[in-house]
């Protein structure tokens, strides 16, 4: 087994060894701190571009199947995990992490000291990346060749993740509600969530257009998740506002929050090192109930986490905060059918205890029929 | 809402002795507890009757009772101390049981006082198995097909429908006593016989077996507010079929995939608020099947359990800290996460290393017990280790246990049909299954034949072949190489296996690390794999590139602890080095505790300034040693204090540079070398009882001639009293060392003159080197030859003439002085025939440092540690540390072993015989103390056995040599109204000496022609109260065992010495005389 190395931007070096696909690779260096779900992880569309380094030691060890998969393909543009295991063993398994990693091509590093970087990242902030596996480069070179690779803020990632065609998630069993899903990274288990509650879904390219959305009669418009910088996100920030003049229900996830708030009139800005792990206490600050929740963001956005505030489309608040930080993981509208968390209420992987937000999906499509004006 | 400003006092219930499935880690619990109640402001009373748990010192309540924990003492401390509610799920199943007592008895209604945690229905909910079934169900979950019984023909009906083999579980049971697995009828009758006899409720469930099943634990929290988090995922690497407390554990979960882990999240979520949980922990057992994901729901524990503990420690999570802020009406959002300081508890710890849990067991201590693993607990305590992988935990926990045999090897080649033998021996879970596992799979066994014989899951398995697989590279001769090294370390290996893989020396494989500098860095348990920055040293070791460990400029005390419980080294030695580490902070030193138990206050990150989490090994103890002095001054280490265990260690660390504050190694050695020690005595003119080493049989019965028998022998080789036996003729002599020994010259057996019917007295004392500081003078109340241990003791010693005291004492500083004691020293004497002879003396804390601090007020563990660090005890004297004077004992304090018998039995199902003798054999221990000797035994009692009869029928059986001792205490059972039965011998001897006796018949003797009943079916039958039985020897007479394992499966009070017999009648007469005080220990040392 040859050694790798792993080279951060700020010249930092970690030793280990050659794992999965060997070769080099270029990324944003993030740390996820969840023990289980690394299959739901790689498969997250949110991960392109980014190498993700495990926190929790042992991966691989139950292997990968078809029904965890959040995508069709592995998105990350790098994995640093401190043990790989060499055998599977599960009964739901299909094939091994490692196989998959080599048939994808994604570059890995084993044994690294993942503590110690996790530390790192979170001192310094996330930073350029590079896996340097089985090549032949002086450090000097390797650094400067980090330094050249493409940064996250200011990405555009969009096009590289969202479909390039339209398609159906029929409903689980009595259709009620259509939904338009803007497909801007979104994970499989997003619409069946929201299948199995009786709802069509339409997973939308994310260059769909106002009319053609409107062509669709939705009950509902979901925006989704994603990779890449919010603030590079005009278009679709136009697309909101023009679905928010129309009334129709709103609900975004993850990216999908970011552009609403955008929408809305607030700044998105990159948090030092993000939230990526599945241990995430989010308050709801209507209920006062904690929910343990699965988080994977690198931006935020800034909004006055007390009171309400005023945007165009009337006023508003900040429904759920994040207890270990501050930072703000929910939005909604007063007076009108909006709301955006910045989590993952779809989990895959990680808790279940934000599932109502579905519900609550269904609930504001039920009192604010499309073509029926509010109150 | 912050807290309920309602509650102003709070009555918190201990857990009682230490016993198997219920040990140390209630005292961690209930520490922590009082520790929250205290800082509320809140008036805390707590009631335990064990004197050797750090949460009854003084300071830790306001009212501390050590008094037994039954609802009727429970009620007048209620009576007297009116507390506003009880917090009675940080006591395990014993305070549970007493918070159930109490709501039956109507004493909590009585005086308007609540239960905070959880309230009675919920405790029901989730201890009784047909409600908790029926809410598995409500919430979608399912239980293994099951049905409850409450006699032996619905068991066995039972049966018939689910099919052999069946588990059988009793209700409102810890440490799943009295369960077992029956594959046909009759141990099906003997398992669930006892298991209704066990169950308080007489209620025993019997399961369709799921045995081989994966199975998990998860340990989950609740809030007022409904907010539930999960604090750990615990995976048992020995599937279904062992009891999770002798189960080898994980955490986290190795095996399951996200999907699976949410659906177990999601079924205790609903689980906790279903039964009702209202705050505070609880911790749920699922049984997956390893071919298709089926979960089957097996019990949950509505209050914190040892699990709790293991998960505290194994996340940094302190559930029972956190648990009792619920109870008191905080939300998890409200709590500060102690570690990160900016986030709150209401999060899920995510673990970035392995934990890994190995239980420790005693079986060498009965001989006669099974040696099977099975749903009942009978480990004795347990080690955890953490690391950065599988695979380097496990090693790591494997040497903590300090076991020999424990860390895995690799011997050169197999004997001829090992593999095949041990294919088999892996189906049947013992004590070193995974050793067995691990040489199976190093002798060529395939990972599938493993499995399909053990059923432990393929990842486990192919991590140990891994481990095999890099010992074979280790073993390759030529250099050392840093790599290799490195390698080897990352994986857990220590330098000594290292060692033994290439026939060097452990020294050298250590000089070969030091000098490609592979030294172990130091990682921190911080809750959430590092996202946030930790502000508590909580540490372990591992080999890879960044150490955490921060430089101080204070000068550094390490302390080492003692490791796992086992027989003979348990939590007294533990509440020495918490005691050593809170006064030294107090001293302004920075405190570093090194140990490996996770059930024990002293690896509560709160309780010393750093807390290393590692092995009690010389390799490791070094490589904190000088961890720790790259970060700052290092004053010395303390190994006088954690028992055996660091003791052992010294001379290592001497040897290489480390200061040893305290008694030196060469006084240690002074004191354990039989022949240098005898040196010492004779210059002081001390008597030691005559003694001689047999390297022959011959020889041991020359000797035995010269000293005159009874004789005490042992091997020379081993500690703690094992395989020690009391043999009054040739012929048990002879038969001893054929049957116990492989005597050599190498290994001689020790002779000793054994002082028959002598008084036995202990000392515990403090030497500065010029002063002695007398902390108490035990008397045990059986004579000598009962292991100390094992032996209830009184304080102040009742027999001891004044002039006696006086010469005990001067015995004691001459001996201090002599052995060159800095610190504690305690001493055994025998006094025979007005004669005072030195059995041993340990320089070192002993077990019975907490009972005499408890009786006397004096913090004796507190006094030594300030005294190793150069303190003086004139100097403590003015402080006020230590009184003027001596310890004095605050009324009568009686300290009662707790033995556990009822855990053990033989392959063909018998208990195991339950006679005391010179090998320890206790788990733990209990106090009374009042104003008279009667009352306070009678207490002891109490708390270790159950109550005492205060009327009916007494059977008597007593040895020769003890007929005549019996007659006195007889005669004063049938004044007291009780009826004594007696076999044959005994009733003669007793009518002669003009008491009254029913004669019945013998076990031997069968029933009668007229169908009259034997003893033993009398027992059965429950119609014997209290059983006397003093036997000849071990195991020579069948009907005395017959006797006393018969009262151990009833329950019936069973007394196997004359001198226990005359205190338990002196108890008796003070129960008859009515109301039991109750008074709390602040008030006795007032």
């Amino acid at each position: 087994m040859g050694k790798a190395l792993l080279v951060l931007e700020d010249g930092r070096i970690f030793t280990g060894r050659s794992w999965a696909a060997v070769g080099t690779t270029f990324g944003e260096a993030v740390f996820s701190t969840g023990m289980t779900g690394y299959q739901e992880t790689l498969t997250d569309p949110s991960y392109h571009k980014q190498v993700v380094i495990m926190t929790a030691p042992h991966i691989g060890n139950t292997g990968m199947n078809i029904s965890d998969e959040e995508s069709s393909k592995i998105w990350v543009s790098g994995f640093v995990v401190r043990n790989p295991s060499a055998i599977v063993s599960n009964w739901r398994s299909e094939r091994s992490l490692e196989d998959d990693l080599i048939a994808q091509g994604v570059v890995g590093i084993r044994g690294v000291d993942t503590r110690a970087l996790t530390r790192h990242l979170r001192d310094r902030g996330a930073m350029k990346v590079g896996i340097f596996s089985g090549t032949e480069f002086s450090i000097e070179e390797m650094v400067s060749q980090v330094r050249a690779s493409s940064a996250m803020s200011g990405a555009y990632l969009t096009q590289d993740v969202s479909t390039p065609k339209p398609y159906v998630v029929p409903a689980v069993g009595e259709k009620r509600y259509t939904v338009a899903a803007l497909d801007l990274g979104i994970k499989a288990a997003t619409p069946r969530s929201m299948a199995a509650r009786g709802i069509e879904v339409h997973v939308l390219p994310a260059t769909t257009s106002f009319s053609q959305i409107l062509a669709l009669k939705p009950d509902g418009v979901f925006i989704s998740n994603g990779p890449g910088d919010p603030a590079t996100m005009n278009e679709t920030v136009e697309l909101v506002r023009e679905v928010l003049h129309a009334k129709i229900p709103i609900f975004g996830i993850c990216f999908g929050h970011q552009i609403l708030g955008r929408a809305l009139g607030f700044e998105s800005y990159k948090l030092t090192f993000g939230h990526r792990g599945i241990n995430q206490p989010v308050i709801d600050k209507v209920s006062e109930k904690v929910e343990i929740t699965a988080h994977n963001h690198g931006f935020a956005i800034n909004a006055p986490t007390t009171g309400t505030f005023t945007t165009v489309f009337g006023p508003g608040q900040v429904t759920h905060v994040n207890l270990n930080d501050d930072v703000v993981e929910g939005l909604a509208l007063l007076e009108q059918p909006a709301f955006s968390v910045q989590y993952h209420p779809e989990a895959a992987a990680g808790p279940h205890d934000a599932s109502y937000l579905f519900d609550r999906f269904v609930d504001l499509m039920a009192a604010n029929p499309v073509g029926v004006v509010s109150a | 809402m912050p807290r309920d400003n309602s509650i102003k006092s709070v009555l918190v219930i201990g857990s009682g002795p230490i016993v198997i499935g219920q040990a140390c880690e209630f005292d961690y619990s209930g520490t922590q507890a009082c520790r929250v109640l205290r800082a509320e402001g809140i008036r805390v009373i707590l009631v335990n009757s064990n004197p050797a748990t750090i949460m009854t010192d003084p300071e830790f309540a306001d009212a501390t009772y050590i008094e037994p924990i039954t609802a009727e003492y429970i009620e007048k401390i209620i009576e007297i101390e009116r507390p506003d509610a009880i917090l009675a799920t940080l006591g395990g199943q014993t305070a549970l049981n007493a918070a159930i007592a109490l709501s039956e008895r109507g004493t909590l209604a009585k005086f308007n006082v609540k239960l905070i945690g959880a309230d009675i229905p919920a405790i029901n909910r989730g201890e009784n198995r047909e409600l908790f079934r029926a809410i598995v169900e409500k919430v979608g979950g399912k239980s293994s097909k099951s049905i409850i019984c409450h006699t032996i023909d619905e068991v066995l009906a039972a049966a018939a429908v689910l099919n052999y083999p069946v588990v059988v579980r009793p209700s409102f049971t810890m440490g799943g006593l009295g369960s077992g697995i029956a594959f046909d009828e009759s141990t099906l009758r003997q398992i669930a016989g006892a298991g209704l006899t066990h169950s308080p409720t007489t209620e025993v469930l019997i399961e369709e077996s799921i045995i081989g099943w994966k199975e998990y634990e998860l340990e989950v929290m609740r809030d007022h507010k409904d907010n539930v988090v999960i604090v750990c995922t615990i995976e048992n690497v020995d599937p279904m079929g062992v009891h999770t407390g002798d189960s080898i554990t994980v955490a986290p979960a190795m095996t399951l995939t996200d999907v699976e882990y949410q659906r177990l999240r999601d079924l205790s979520i609903d689980i906790i608020r279903e039964v009702g949980v209202a705050t505070g922990g609880c911790n749920i057992q699922f049984a997956v099947n390893p071919v298709d994901g089926r979960i089957i729901v097996i019990e949950m524990n509505p209050r914190v359990s040892r699990s709790s503990a293991l998960a505290s420690k194994a996340t940094g999570f302190p559930i029972a800290k956190i648990a009792t802020k619920l109870a008191i009406g905080y939300s998890l959002d409200e709590i500060q996460n102690d570690i990160t300081k900016v986030t709150p508890a209401s999060f899920e710890p995510t673990l970035d290393y392995v934990v890994v849990k190995a239980p420790r067991f005693a079986f060498e201590k009965f001989a006669d017990a099974d040696p099977r693993l099975t749903t009942t607990m009978k480990s004795v305590g347990e080690a955890m280790a953490i690391g950065r992988s599988f695979a380097e935990a496990l090693q790591k926990a494997l040497r903590s246990l300090e076991r020999k045999e424990a860390p895995f090897a690799w011997p050169v080649a197999p004997k001829s049909g090992e593999l095949e033998a041990l294919l088999k021996a892996i189906e049947i879970p013992t004590e070193y299954r995974l050793q067995q596992v691990q040489r199976a799979l190093w002798w060529g066994a395939s990972i599938a034949d493993v499995f399909s014989a053990c059923k432990i899951d393929p990842w486990f398995l192919n991590q140990i072949a891994e481990l095999n697989e890099a010992a074979r590279v280790i073993a390759i001769p030529g250099e050392l190489t840093d790599e290799l090294l490195r390698n080897a370390k990352q994986l857990g290996f220590s330098d000594k296996q290292i060692a033994d893989l290439r026939g060097l020396s452990e020294a050298d494989v250590r000089a070969a690390r030091a000098n490609f500098n592979v030294h172990a860095v130091y990682k921190t348990v911080d809750t959430c794999a590092a996202e946030f920055e930790a502000f508590t040293p909580y540490h372990y070791s591992s080999y890879e590139e960044e150490t955490e460990v921060k430089s101080r400029t204070k000068p550094a005390v390490i302390i080492l602890g003692s490791g796992p419980n086992r027989i003979g080294q348990g939590i007294e030695f533990d509440y020495s080095c918490v005691h050593a580490s809170f006064t030294l902070r107090e001293s302004n030193f920075e405190t570093v505790m090194i140990n490996c138990n996770p059930e024990t206050v002293s690896t509560d990150y709160d309780t010393s300034d750093r807390l290393y989490f590692e092995p009690l090994t010389l390799e490791d103890v070094l490589e904190i040693v000088r961890a720790e002095e790259l970060a700052g001054p290092v004053l010395g280490v303390i190994t006088q204090l954690g028992g055996q265990t660091p003791l052992g260690l010294a001379a290592g660390l001497k040897a290489a540079g480390v200061n040893i504050l305290g008694t030196s190694p060469e006084a240690i050695n002074l004191a354990e070398d039989r022949g240098e020690f005898g040196e010492v005595l004779a210059q002081q003119n001390l008597i030691a009882p005559k003694f001689g080493m047999a390297a022959s049989q011959l020889e041991a019965l020359k000797i035995a001639h010269e000293i005159g028998y009874p004789v005490l022998v042992r091997p020379s080789f081993v500690l703690g009293g094992r395989g020690m036996e009391i043999v009054y003729d040739d012929e048990s002599l002879a038969g001893f060392i054929t049957r116990a020994t492989d005597i050599t010259p190498y290994r001689p057996v020790l002779v000793d003159r054994f002082l028959d019917s002598a008084i036995e007295i202990d000392v515990d004392a403090l030497f500065d080197g010029e002063e002695l500081f007398l902390g108490g003078v035990m008397e045990h109340i059986e004579e000598a030859g009962i292991h100390s241990g094992d032996s209830a003791c009184v304080l102040p010693a009742m027999t001891v003439t004044p002039a006696m005291a006086a010469e005990i004492s001067v015995a004691t500083e001459k001996i201090a002085r002599g052995v060159g004691v800095r610190g504690l020293i305690n001493i055994q004497f025998a006094i025979a025939d007005q004669q005072l002879y030195v059995l041993e003396a340990n320089p070192r804390a002993s077990r019975t440092v907490p009972f005499v601090s408890k009786a006397t007020g004096v913090p004796l563990a507190k006094a030594a540690a300030r005294i190793s660090v150069g303190a003086t005890i004139a100097q403590l004297r003015s402080e006020a540390m230590l009184p003027a004077g001596n310890g004095e004992a605050k009324g009568i304090s009686v300290k009662e072993a707790v033995l556990p018998w009822n855990r053990f039995r033989r392959v063909d199902g018998r208990g195991v015989d339950s006679v005391l003798g010179p090998e320890m054999r206790s788990t733990g221990e209990v106090m009374g103390i009042a104003a008279t000797f009667g009352e306070s035994y009678a207490k002891s009692q109490i708390s270790s056995f159950g109550p005492l009869p205060k009327a009916g029928k007494v059977f008597v059986s007593l040895a020769d040599k003890d007929k005549n001792h019996g007659i006195g205490p007889a005669k004063s059972l049938i004044d007291l109204g009780f009826l004594i039965l007696a076999t044959t011998g005994t009733a003669a001897h007793l009518r002669e000496a003009g008491i009254s006796v029913t004669e019945v018949r013998k076990y031997s003797e069968g029933q009668g022609a007229m169908g009259e009943r034997t003893i033993v079916d009398l027992l059965h039958a429950g119609e014997i109260d209290l059983v006397i039985n003093t036997p000849v020897g071990r195991g020579t007479r069948a009907d005395g065992w017959m006797i006393r394992t018969a009262a151990i499966q009833r329950s019936i009070p069973c007394i196997t010495t004359t001198a226990g017999f005359a205190a338990a009648v002196a108890g008796i007469a003070a129960l008859q005389q009515g109301e039991m005080s109750v008074k709390s220990i602040q008030k006795w040392l007032a």
